[in-house]
């Protein structure tokens, strides 16, 4: 130990125990093949790396961002695990003595971004889909046209009749947005991410003729020739909710919850607050943008009911409003009280969405997984009569396009997928959106990490990823034998349960391996 | 609704003065009304929801409002000649809410500013518990008339959460009303000009005197515009 350090650790007494915070991850620089050009240090927002004077030195806290790894021109970087073990324990974990270690040293409340990364599985992957074999034949989607046409609002219609029974008209009667593919970007603020980063969303939105969540952040006005591809969304935080903002987007939402934190407000830390964010949210510079935890006009479903019509009236009855709700154990009776209260699409955001930053301990213990939520809120609405009235929009961990398919299966009529998209942009899910300094310039305000994502590219990426997921989902429906994705909304009987637990299949009426129809 | 159409297209076709005669707790009226310079008179009770989202026009009510009278506006004035219930001008983000009588609990939530957009609310009487919890700016100013001496005109868990703006009350506030992050202080120069002209619009607007005392006013600011600072570890904590 040089001097220094045992002078930092003099002045430093708890150091000792913080150090016990293992580091997970190291670079590791393949010394033969550095160049010198330090390329890395620049690249590392996390200031991991610095340059010394015969080469790169690792500092600590690595979060295996890869930035380094992509951006170094000779590839001599690699991020390793690092091999550091605990004493092994089954119920005290690393991660349960780490987060220990670090709220005995700073008392606070761990925040982290993200889905959850908790081990619970996925019910996704438990499930398999069906396909069509002699009796019900399959359809070539090459030779023959799949509808993926879908719709957002609520489902009335009148059809004209003449006198002798056939169909001469239909039309809607309450507005109805529609998108080529059943899939929507979800709730990304800008504030959350980047300029660039939301300006990208938008345009692979228009470019796939889909929707978009603005987030709670408003919409800046660079992006209103978007807003015809945005749903504007109302939290509770009210942030650039005008007049202007809801009669302009195609769509309003309600938010009530978030997957990643249900019942939890949203924090913005002043840090983020630049002057675009304070323009945009229309607040002081570098204060907190705090939403409050509810509502403070919503305290019942009767509230919620007079929030809906306020909107209604105050876009004139012109776009659909909805409802977005974190997926929580009580899921359907809430969802039949949203339609009830008037609704016009409910969006339900299950337990592993994600979040720009939420509270671990809610994060990672509170709500529901998405596939539960879905089935359950389907048969709840269909038993009560109501399904039929609304769209249903699922979110939070859509991670493909068999995910996607799968939810539909399970009762939603859109897909909502954020991460994914966030990932075609370089992110590397390393949960640290948070700290505002993302490396591949999406979760930051940074001027120098903004400009790090060139938005025609994200644009051109995002758009690429789910035009794929789209053909994939033909693929499916073709085997399936199905020519209309709205056939396959909560076809659950085109689902098997393949996994450990069959009473979770008992509880999304999906049957079981094995189990044929009827 | 139907009330609101007739509203909406009254000012489609550009009328300039709108006088709605036996209002009986129709809601949403107004909602998202944008021109500037239009001038909606209600005689009678308009119900929930008046002049949500409101952005420029003036409405005036003769006569109480119920909850939630100015949702969200973001410019614009609404001056009610009697009692506004609860939630009155909750997230206003600009314009003016003047109330003649008192208004009810959560008055006033996170109001906030930005630049020169100032929201403020004027309330005569008394206003219930949470005056102003998680406000981010603009001000606010109860004004207790007909309130006993040495009794309180606002309730407890005043501005809870609060990061920005002000609240003003002539009359007895205790360290105990107020919510955490709220702080008491005394009144600058600056704060007496504000006052008086808030004082002065509230005195046009209803014609009548109110006294200005300045030794009577309690100030309530938030501690820090960062209230949450130091609460949160961000730790990175892997599986
Ligand atoms: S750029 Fe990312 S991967 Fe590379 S050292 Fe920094 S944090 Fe680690
Ligand atoms: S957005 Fe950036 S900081 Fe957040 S997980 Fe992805 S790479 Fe990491």
């Amino acid at each position: 130990m040089s001097e220094g350090d045992q002078t930092a650790k003099r002045k430093d007494p708890e150091s000792i125990y913080r150090n016990v915070i293992h580091e997970k991850f190291k670079p590791s620089i393949d010394r033969n093949l550095c160049i010198k050009c330090k390329r890395c240090v620049k690249e590392c927002s996390f200031g991991a790396l610095e340059w010394d004077d015969d080469g790169i030195r690792y500092k600590g806290n690595c979060v295996a961002c890869q930035r380094c790894v992509a951006t170094c021109p000779v590839k001599a970087i690699d991020i390793v695990h690092l091999p550091t073990q605990y004493p092994p324990h089954a119920s005290y974990t690393e991660r349960v003595r780490q987060a220990i270690t670090a709220q005995a040293t700073s008392g606070g409340v761990l925040l982290s971004s993200c889905g959850t990364d908790m081990p619970y599985g996925m019910i996704f992957d438990d499930l398999i889909l069906d396909s069509a074999q002699v009796t019900n034949p399959s359809i070539d989607p090459l030779r023959e046209e799949v509808e993926t046409r879908t719709y957002v609002g609520r489902r009335t219609g009148k059809i004209t009749l003449s006198s002798d029974g056939y169909i001469t008209g239909s039309e809607a009667t309450s507005p109805i947005v529609a998108m080529d593919m059943p899939l929507m970007i979800g709730h990304i603020s800008l504030g959350a991410v980047s300029y660039n980063t939301q300006l990208a969303l938008l345009q692979a939105a228009k470019n796939l003729h889909i929707l978009a969540g603005s987030g709670e952040g408003g919409l800046h006005s660079d992006f209103f020739p978007f807003a015809e591809n945005v749903i504007g969304e109302v939290a509770s935080g009210r942030f650039g909710v005008t007049a202007d903002y809801l009669q302009r987007t195609a769509a309003v939402e309600i938010k009530i919850g978030q997957g990643a934190k249900p019942g939890v407000g949203g924090h913005l830390p002043g840090e983020k607050v630049t002057e675009l964010i304070s323009s945009s949210r229309r607040i002081p510079l570098g204060t907190d943008a705090l939403s409050p935890y509810p509502h403070h006009d919503i305290y019942s479903i009767e509230d919620l009911q007079q929030l809906i019509a306020a909107l209604k009236e105050s876009t004139e009855h012109r776009v659909p409003v909805g409802v977005k709700i974190a997926a929580v154990h009580n899921v359907g009776a809430i969802a039949s009280g949203v339609v009830r209260a008037g609704a016009d699409f409910i969006t339900l955001d299950g337990f592993r969405g994600g979040t720009g930053s939420s509270p671990r301990v809610i994060r990672d213990h509170a709500g529901l997984p998405i596939e539960v939520a879905t089935a359950v809120v389907d048969k709840r609405l269909t038993a009560e009569g109501l399904r039929n009235r609304i769209t249903l929009i699922a979110g939070g961990s859509i991670r493909s396009s068999a995910d996607m398919i799968k939810v539909i299966a399970l009762g939603a009529d859109v897909a909502s997928v954020c991460t994914s998209a966030l990932i075609a942009m370089g992110c590397q899910v390393c949960q640290s959106c948070h700290r505002g300094v993302c490396a591949w310039g999406i979760t930051t305000q940074r001027p120098d990490l903004v400009s790090r994502l060139d938005p025609a590219i994200g644009a051109a990426r995002v758009t690429r990823l789910y035009t794929a997921w789209n053909e994939e989902l033909k693929e499916v429906l073709g085997a399936m034998g199905i020519d209309a994705v709205e056939s396959l909304v909560g076809n659950r009987d085109r689902l098997r349960y393949f996994g450990p637990n069959p009473k979770i299949a008992e509880v999304m009426g999906v049957k079981h391996v094995g189990e044929g129809w009827g | 609704m139907a009330l609101n159409s007739e509203v909406r297209k009254a000012i489609a076709e550009g009328s300039k003065r709108i006088i709605i005669d036996g209002v009986m707790g129709q809601r949403y009226i107004g909602s998202a009304a944008k021109a500037k310079d239009l001038y909606v008179a209600i005689k009678g009770t308009p119900g929930n929801d008046l002049g949500a989202f409101l952005d420029g026009p003036t409405i005036e009510v003769f006569g109480n409002a119920q909850d939630m009278t100015g949702n969200t506006m973001s410019s614009g004035r609404i001056v009610v000649h009697g009692n506004a219930w609860d939630v009155t001008g909750l997230s206003l983000r600009g314009g003016r809410i003047l109330v003649r009588g008192s208004s009810g609990f959560r008055v006033g939530i996170h109001m906030k500013e930005f630049g020169k957009e100032r929201p403020a609310i004027v309330i005569g009487g008394t206003t219930g518990d949470y005056l102003g919890e998680y406000m981010a700016g603009g001000n606010i100013l109860v004004l207790g008339e007909g309130v006993p001496e040495g009794e309180s005109p606002v309730g407890s868990f005043i501005g809870t959460g609060i990061h920005g703006g002000s609240i003003y009350v002539r009359g007895k506030v205790e360290k105990h009303q107020l919510g955490m992050g709220a702080s008491i202080s005394d009144l600058g120069a600056e704060d007496v000009k504000l006052l008086d002209e808030l004082i002065t619009d509230f005195e046009n607007a209803f014609n009548v005197k109110v006294e200005r005392d300045w030794s009577k006013f309690t100030k309530i600011k938030p501690l820090s515009s960062r209230p949450f600072t130091g609460r949160f570890d961000s730790t990175a904590i892997w599986n």
